[in-house]
C-alpha cells in the first residue's frame, strides 16, 4: 500500500495536477476568506471553513478523476492487479494519496486562521480543532466519492463529471428534504428522518457548532470505508466479467 | 481458502511449472477460452500460438490472474492463482501486449516503483536494477522519462518490468509486435538468455518468431487448444510432403504442364519471374510423398535446368491446415 501511496503522491507533483488543485482552492479560499471573514468583519472559523468546504466540493472530482480510471484507460492495471498486491493495497493506497493532498491543502488554511487570531480574542483552539476534524472527514468523503466514480469508468472526465454530480445531488437532496417548507407527500414523509440520518452535510455542521461526537466520527469513516469497499468490488467484479 | 502446504506434480521426475486445467472464458456468448488443458514444465521455453482473437491475450491474462476464467483452475508451482494469489502472483513476471508503463515517471523511478510492489527487498533494490537494466539494454536511458522514448525502448522497460523480482515463470505478449527488424532479433536473444533460468511463456501469432526460441508450441484456435508438441512433432506429418520452391529455365506454360504431370505433384504454380529467362514455381506434393527426386529427373529428361530448390518452411496456416482443416480464411 505503502509503494502505491508514494507512487501517486509523487504523481501529483510530478504533473500539474497537485499544484492546479492546491493553487485553485487557495486562490477562491483566499478570496473568500476575505470577503466572509475581514470584509464581513467575522472572527468566526466555522464561516472560513463552510465556505471552503464548498470549494473542496467542486475541487475534489480534480484530484480524484485519474487515479482509477487512468490505470484502466491505459492497462497500467495490469501491472498492479498481476503483482502480489491485493485490490485493498492499490485502492487503499490511492485513497491515501489523495487524502495527504487534501491534508497539506487544509493545513495552509491554517494561516487565515492565525490571522484571525491576531484579531480577536474570541477563537477556542478546541472547537477549532473539531470544526477542522468534521471538515477534513466531510471533505475525505469526497475523495472516497470520487475514487468510487474514478473506479466507475475509463474517462477522466466521466469520472470527475459524476463526482461532482454526486456530491452536487447530496447537497441538494439535503437541503431540500430538511427544509420544512418542502411538502413531501405524506407516504414518503419517513424519507425526511432517515435522510437526514444518512446525510453527509447535517453531521457536519454538529462538528462546526463545536459538537464533537464518537457516532459523528464513526458515521464519516464508515462512510469513507463503504466508498472504498464498492471501488474494490467495482475492480474485482470487472475481472469476473462475462459480458461482450 | 489457501493450502498452506505446496503441492508438486511430477513428470518422468519433471516438475510442472504451470498447469492449466478445463479453463473456459466465456464473454457474452462467445466462449473466448473453451476447456484449455495444458501444462508448462520448470525451465522450458513454450510458444502460444494462434491468430489474433484466437485467446491467447484471455489465457495469458488468466494465467496470471488479470481476470478470472468462468471454469477451470491455473495452478502455479502448484499454487492455485485465485485461492493463493499472492504466492503465486510472486511467482509470475508478465509484459502484457501493451507494456503497462506509466509515461510520467523515469525509467528508473518506474522500475523501483515495480521494485516496490514485487517485494523486493530495499538493500537489493539497486543491484537488482542495474542486473536488470544491463540485461535488457536500458542502461543509458534509465534518467530519462518514459514518455520521451521511442517504442523499441518502452517494449525493453515492459520486459525490464516483467523481470522484476526475479520470477521464475515470465510470461511475454507478443513481445514483438510493431518492432523493426533488429529490435526483433534483440529480443529474441533476451528471450533466449532469460530461457537458462526462468520458465518462459511466449505468445505470438507469426510461427517462425516462436519456432527457433520456443521448445515446446501449444497452438489455440478459435478458444481450443488444438495441438501441444514440440515443433518437430507437429510438422513432421508434412515434412515430406512440404512445399518446394523451384526457379526453373525455361518456358514457363512448358515447364509448369511438365510439373503437373510429374508422379506425386499434387499442385503447382507459376510465382512469376525473378531472373532472366527463368520462372519461379511454387509445388505442393501429394500428402506425404517427396517429390523431389521425381520433379529433379523429370525435368532433366526435357533439359529444363533447376536453378534453385528449397523446402517452403510450413506456417501457421499449414499447421492449422493439417491440425483443424480450417482453410485459413478468419471466420
Amino acid at each position: 500500500m505503502l509503494a502505491i501511496w508514494k507512487k501517486e503522491l509523487q504523481n501529483y507533483y510530478l504533473t500539474p495536477i497537485g499544484y492546479v488543485f492546491m493553487g485553485i482552492f487557495l486562490l477562491v479560499g483566499g478570496v473568500m476568506f476575505y470577503l466572509g471573514n475581514i470584509m464581513g468583519m467575522t472572527p468566526s472559523v466555522a464561516t472560513l471553513l463552510g465556505n471552503l468546504n464548498y470549494i473542496f466540493m467542486l475541487t475534489v472530482p480534480i484530484l480524484t478523476m485519474r487515479l482509477l480510471s487512468e490505470e484502466k484507460r491505459t492497462k497500467t492495471d495490469q501491472l498492479l492487479i498481476t503483482s502480489p498486491r491485493r485490490i485493498w493495497d492499490i485502492v487503499g493506497g490511492k485513497f491515501l494519496a489523495a487524502a495527504m493532498v487534501v491534508l497539506l491543502t487544509t493545513c495552509c488554511t491554517l494561516l487565515y486562521v492565525a490571522l484571525l487570531s491576531r484579531y480577536t480574542n474570541r477563537l477556542y483552539p478546541a472547537a477549532i480543532a473539531c470544526n477542522y476534524l468534521g471538515f477534513l472527514l466531510l471533505s475525505l468523503s469526497y475523495v472516497a466519492i470520487g475514487l468510487l466514480m474514478s473506479a466507475l469508468t475509463e474517462s477522466q472526465v466521466s469520472a470527475a463529471v459524476l463526482t461532482l454530480g454526486v456530491n452536487l445531488l447530496l447537497q441538494i437532496l439535503e437541503s431540500v428534504f430538511s427544509s420544512s417548507s418542502f411538502a413531501l407527500p405524506a407516504a414518503l414523509s419517513f424519507l425526511r428522518p432517515v435522510l437526514s440520518w444518512f446525510s453527509l452535510y447535517s453531521r457536519y455542521n454538529q462538528f462546526a457548532a463545536g459538537r464533537l461526537s464518537f457516532a459523528n466520527i464513526l458515521y464519516y469513516l464508515s462512510f469513507i470505508g463503504l466508498m472504498l469497499f464498492l471501488s474494490v468490488r467495482v475492480i474485482d467484479r470487472r475481472r469476473w466479467s462475462e459480458g461482450g | 481458502m489457501s493450502l498452506p502446504i505446496r503441492r508438486r506434480h511430477g513428470l518422468k521426475g519433471e516438475c510442472l511449472m504451470i498447469e492449466i486445467q478445463h479453463v473456459t472464458k466465456r464473454y457474452g456468448d462467445k466462449l473466448a477460452v473453451n476447456d484449455a488443458t495444458f501444462t508448462i514444465r520448470k525451465g522450458e521455453i513454450m510458444g502460444f500460438l494462434g491468430r489474433n482473437g484466437a485467446g491467447k491475450t484471455t489465457t495469458m491474462n488468466i494465467i496470471t490472474g488479470y481476470i478470472s476464467a468462468s471454469r477451470g483452475t491455473v495452478l502455479l508451482d502448484g499454487y492455485d492463482i485465485l485461492d493463493n494469489p499472492r504466492e503465486a502472483k510472486r511467482r509470475i513476471g508478465y509484459l502484457p501486449e501493451i507494456p503497462p508503463l506509466y509515461p510520467d515517471m523515469t525509467v528508473n523511478e518506474y522500475l523501483r516503483f515495480v521494485c516496490a510492489i514485487k517485494d523486493v527487498k530495499r538493500s537489493r533494490i539497486a543491484a537488482h536494477l542495474n542486473e536488470i537494466t544491463e540485461l535488457t539494454g536500458l542502461g543509458e536511458v534509465r534518467r530519462r522519462l518514459i514518455r520521451n522514448l521511442s517504442k523499441g525502448y518502452r517494449q525493453r522497460v515492459g520486459m525490464a518490468q516483467a523481470l522484476v523480482g526475479n520470477p521464475e515463470v515470465v510470461i511475454l505478449d507478443e513481445p514483438t509486435v510493431g518492432l523493426d527488424p533488429g529490435q526483433i532479433l534483440e529480443v529474441r536473444r533476451m528471450i533466449r538468455q532469460l530461457g537458462e533460468d526462468h520458465t518462459v511463456v511466449l505468445s505470438s501469432h507469426i510461427l517462425p518468431e516462436v519456432a527457433d526460441v520456443c521448445d515446446r508450441l501449444v497452438i489455440i484456435h478459435q478458444g481450443r487448444i488444438v495441438a501441444e508438441d514440440s515443433l518437430e512433432h507437429l510438422t513432421r506429418a508434412g515434412e515430406n510432403g512440404r512445399k518446394l520452391r523451384l526457379r526453373i529455365a525455361g518456358p514457363e506454360a512448358e515447364v509448369l504442364q511438365t510439373l503437373r504431370e510429374t508422379n506425386g505433384v499434387q499442385q503447382a504454380d507459376s510465382l512469376g519471374s525473378r531472373e532472366k529467362d527463368s520462372v519461379d514455381y511454387l509445388l505442393q506434393g501429394e500428402n506425404g510423398k517427396d517429390i523431389r527426386a521425381a520433379v529433379f529427373h523429370r525435368m532433366a529428361e526435357r533439359g529444363y535446368p533447376i536453378l534453385i530448390q528449397r523446402p517452403v518452411d510450413p506456417d501457421l496456416e499449414d499447421i492449422f491446415l493439417q491440425l483443424t482443416g480450417d482453410s485459413g480464411e478468419e471466420a
